[in-house]
Order: structure tokens, then sequence, then C-alpha cells
């Protein structure tokens, strides 16, 4: 049964397992020689933009995310899978302390993003989400029109004018949705549907110019046909941003990303190049996830 | 195939409830329907009725009034002698006490009522939220008379001394203890519906790179907007009808101060006057009528703010989220 499902997952993930093989190793190389679980061998390539080292959340006493190591690099998408509860959204909204919010949070460890640790004390929270932007998981626009949603964070940074008319318009048409709403700039954002308000949240969190572009299942709330835009525009906002997506559809991740990490109990299981999780994983747990059998 | 189908249709499952109301079962639904319609249509009916009949009631006995002096008369003197002779019937002051006293309230209730709904909210944990709340939501079951004991007795004293006022009953002090009657009103409902906003929208603000400040300013407040304008609006009936706290704490002299914002001496609002003079006046009088007519015109008031209030949502409603 097990091998059954790999080998279809297998065939089905053929084009990307191809552009994806030349550049990638596979991780039983890497552990040797490093801790953190990483499916590129750090000298080939760019250094990290984001890394953990033992970075542990607690909500109180109960560990959100435990002992994570990883590594995500630049101009990717890096996908992370795992059952309800397994800490992967934790994990997402801890590299731009979204998890801040919460009471009693505490962490452990680092979380390094662009070689600085976000957890340091000395942090400047509101560069750090400016550069660090988040899309969640229910369209969540504001209240507002549609130019005022994505002129948000442009404004908070003081840009005004013309120079804010054209970050609108580009973030609108970077996201795919320009030719949608260019005549309702001004109608209320709640009147769009809901994949268009996701395209205008992912437009608003271009608008503030980040690198790092974190999802948060940015597609359970969407239709499969807003589903597959959305994923189009993941693929091609891939060479200008990183990307760090939180998703439920294995079949997405497989679609998608470059590198696949699966997380259970609040622990990272496997991370490797996203065609070996889905067709030949290491860890029994993580072959009994993407096949299926996970109990 | 047909006959298949036909089949299916009459034995596919043995359902052992019937599916088809008896006769007698159909007959007491129906009768039970229109019997519990027409029930609540007469409570509801009620109601209405008792506020539109008390609205009669009080253009009835205003009338006699309006016939012989006129409210455009009235209100265009400041000049209320009613026990003279001849009696003057000049409201401008009386509505002008009201206006001056429930503004002043407004002034100063309304900025801190919603500064403490944004702390309760936005700010503080949520355990002191749980315990604050509650503590100020007692603030507005206390009588009303306790609050003007407390202007005459606390407040009236410290404003003589420490602000060398000739009196310490006056709009100040009205407003004063209006603006804190008011405050737990504005403080509930503000505080409610900044809640309601979720923490979705919150969360998109941060994301953003946005401060708490400029969450609360730019994102909350705005999504919030409906609940607050209800909530000014509640503290407002509340003070502008209040009428014990404000009769002990006014003064009760019916002028209009100048300069006309001087709000250190002594007023006298409509409600006061209404609460003070009615027991003293004969049926039939055209004191008694005078008053009903000020009752009348409290009336015109209070609706017009509600309608204007209206008016307000509807149009935050209908632009809320529009480019400008």
């Amino acid at each position: 049964m097990a091998k059954d499902g790999s080998q279809g997952m297998s065939a089905l993930l053929e084009p990307i397992a191809l552009a994806n093989r030349s550049t990638i190793t596979l991780a039983e190389d890497i552990r040797a020689d490093n801790e953190t679980l990483s499916p590129v061998r750090h000298n080939d390539v760019m250094p990290a933009i984001i890394r953990a080292e033992k970075f542990c959340l607690y909500y109180g006493v109960k560990a959100g995310v435990k002992d994570i190591n990883m590594d995500i690099f630049p101009q990717s998408v890096t996908a992370i899978i795992g059952p309800s509860g397994c800490g992967k959204s934790t994990f997402l909204r801890s590299i731009n302390r979204m998890n801040d919010l919460i009471p009693n949070v505490r962490s452990e460890g680092t979380l390094y993003v662009n070689g600085v640790n976000v957890y340091d004390g000395r942090i400047n929270l509101v560069n750090l989400r400016q550069q660090v932007g988040m899309v969640f998981q229910k369209p969540n626009p504001f209240p507002k029109s549609i130019y005022d949603n994505v002129a948000y964070g442009p404004r908070l940074q003081g840009i005004r004018g013309g120079r804010l008319d054209d970050m609108v318009e580009t973030c609108l048409k970077d996201a795919a949705i320009w030719e949608e709403v260019k005549d309702l700039l001004g109608k209320s954002a709640l009147a769009l549907s809901g994949g268009q308000q996701q395209r205008l949240c992912i437009a608003r969190a271009l608008a503030t110019r980040p690198k790092v572009l974190l999802m948060d299942e940015p597609c359970s709330a969407l239709d499969p046909i807003a589903t597959s835009k959305i994923e189009e525009l993941i693929v091609g906002l891939k060479n200008a941003y990183t990307i760090v997506i939180v998703t439920h559809n294995m079949q997405q991740a497989a679609r998608i990303s470059d590198c696949t990490a699966f997380f259970c109990m609040g622990e990272l299981i496997e991370y490797d190049a996203t065609n070996i999780i889905f067709t030949k994983p290491s860890r029994k747990q993580t072959e009994d996830y993407v096949t299926g059998r996970f109990s | 195939m047909i006959t298949q189908s036909a089949n299916l249709l009459r034995t596919a499952a043995k359902f052992d409830r019937p599916l088809l109301l008896t006769p007698a079962q159909d007959w007491s639904g129906w009768l039970l329907g229109k019997t519990g319609r027409a029930l609540l249509m007469i409570i509801t009916g009620t109601s209405v009725l008792a506020v539109l009949l008390i609205f009669v009631f009080i253009v009835r006995e205003a009338w006699p009034f309006v016939q012989a002096h006129g409210l455009g008369e009235a209100l265009s003197s400041t000049s209320w002698y009613p026990t003279r002779d001849p009696a003057q019937f000049g409201m401008l002051a009386l509505v002008f006490g009201s206006v001056q006293v429930t503004f002043g309230a407004l002034l100063l209730a309304v900025p801190a009522g919603i500064l403490i709904a944004a702390v309760l909210s936005d700010i503080v944990p949520f355990r002191v939220r749980q315990a604050v709340k509650p503590i100020i939501e007692v603030l507005a079951a206390i009588p009303s008379v306790a609050y003007g004991f407390f202007a005459v007795a606390v407040l009236a004293p410290l404003m003589q001394e420490h602000l060398h006022l000739s009196t310490g009953t006056n709009a100040l002090n009205s407003a004063a203890i209006l603006a804190i009657m008011a405050v737990p009103t504005i403080v509930s409902v503000a505080e409610d519906s900044l809640s309601a906003v979720g923490r979705e929208l919150r969360e998109a603000s941060y994301a953003c790179g946005a401060t708490r400040a400029e969450t609360l300013l730019k994102v909350v407040i705005p999504a919030a907007h409906n609940g607050i304008i209800a909530a000014i609006v509640l503290g407002t009936m509340r003070a502008i009808g209040e009428t014990m706290a404000v009769w002990m704490a006014s003064g009760n002299a019916a002028q209009i101060p100048s300069p006309w914002w001087d709000l250190t001496q002594s007023v006298r609002t409509m409600t006061a006057t209404i609460a003070g003079e009615l027991g003293e006046t004969p049926v039939g009088s055209m004191h008694r009528h005078s008053l009903f007519a000020v009752g009348l015109i409290l009336l015109v008031v209070s609706l017009a703010m509600n309608l204007f209030t209206e008016y307000l949502l509807h149009r935050a409603k209908r632009t809320s989220g529009v480019h400008a």
C-alpha cells in the first residue's frame, strides 16, 4: 500500500522532481556535518535567510514547538506540512513574532532572520514585520477601500501621493488582481470574493516591501479555482521573495514548493527537497503522513 | 427500469413514524401558530402603543399652552416666571441649560469613555479587563439621587474652595456629575464593540508593521465606529434625560449665563423644572400646561437627536470603507 502510494505520488511529481534534482542533495549527507536539517548543501548556495537553532516556543507550560533546527533559503518556496496542532502555524508565526500577541508566550533557542536573532530584546518589531510579511488563513482585509488596504503599510512608512499610487498599482499587479479591481479602487474591500480578498491581502503584504512572505494556509478558505490562482501567484513570486507556506493540502505542497518540512507534535520530523519528502522520505512517520496512513 | 424506480418510491425504506400530519395535528398546529402569532403581536403592539399614547398625552396636555402662547414665543424669551402676574413662560433659558449641561457632560464623558474602552479592550491583560469592566458597569446602577448627593456634598464645596466660585452648584458641577454617570454606559457599549473587532484585523495590522497605537487608531476604532456612535448616543440620552442629579447640582437658576459659555454659573434644565414644579401646579392651570410644553420640547429634542444619530449611523455604514 505504502509503496503504491508513494510511487503514484512520484509519478505525479515528476516535473517538479526533475526541476529540483540538479540543485538539491540528499539530507543524509548534510546531517553528518551539520546539526541543522537542511535540504541544500551549505557551501553550494547562498546562506539561509531564516535559521532556527534549538528553537522552542511555549504557551505557558505547553510547548507549541520544540527543538526546531531548520534552514530556509532565499528565493524559494518552503512548505510546512503536518497534522493539525503539530506546531506548524506556531513556528510560522514565530518568524515574525506574531505569537507575541498571545499571553504567556515564552521562547527558547534562537531564530535568525537574515543573521539577526528575532528574539533578541533589541529587535525592531516594526522593521521585522515590514520585511517579513504575512498572509493569513482567513482573508482578513480591513473594512476600508481596496486602495486603502494596500496603502496601509506604505502609509505607516510615511509614503504619500503619487509614489503611493504607483506602489498600490505595482502590488496589485504583482498579486495578479489589478485587472479585476483597477476600476474599483475606491470600493470596499469587503465586496470582493474570498479569492480576490486573499489576493488583496497578498498585495497588502507585498506593499510593505518584504523580503520574506509567510503564508498560513492561505488557500484553506478558498475554492479550487481561487486556490489555483493563488498557487500560480506564489510560484511567480518566488523569484523576488522567500516564501514559507503552511498547508494542509499535500498536493499543494507538492505542486508549488521546493522544500518541504514535516512537523509532528511540535517537532520537525523531516525536512528535505519536496520531491524527496513525497517520494523517498527517510522517516517512517513522514511516509505514513504523505501517503495518508497517518493515525 | 420504470417499474423498478416506482417500486423504489413506494418501499425504499420502512419509515416507522408517519411523514404526513393527521387532520387533527394539522388543525391544532395551524391554531397554535395563529394564536402564538396573535399573542406576540398583542405584546409588541401594546408596547408601541404605550409609547405613542405617552406622546399623545403630552401633546394634549401641552396644547392649551401652545394655543395661548405659542412655542415660538416661549422659545424666544428667557423669562421663566410662571407664578407672577402676569405669568411669563420664556423657556429658552431652560432649553439652553439642558443643552449646555448635556454638551458639557459629553465633552468630558466621550473622550474619557472611549479612552477607557480602548485601554480595556486593547491595552490591559484580559484578566484586568474581566475584573474592571463589571466594576465600571456597576457605576451605572447607582441611583441618580446618590450622584446628586455626591455633587452637592462633595463636588460643590470642592469647587467653591479651589475654583473660588460664588456657588458650587452650577453648570460645571452638573456636567461633571452627568459625565460620571454617562461614562459607564459609554465604556460598556464602546468596549463591547472594540472587543468585537476580530483578532484577524488586529493581526493583519501588526503584520503590516503597525504599532499598537496605530492599530488602535487606524484599524480597530474605525472598524468599531458603529458601536462607538451607539455608545455616544446612549451616553447622550442618559445625560439629557437625567433629572435628579442635575436638579441637585445645577443651582436651579433659570438664566442664560453671560457670557453664554461660562460653566461656573447656576443654570436650570428642562427636566429639573418639570420635576420641581409639577407637584405645585393646580390641574388645568396654564403653569401646568406650560410644563407639559417643556416636556414636549424635551421629547422632540431627544427624538431629533435619535434620528440624527440614526442618520449618522446610516451614512457611516454606507460610506464605510470607501476611499475619499
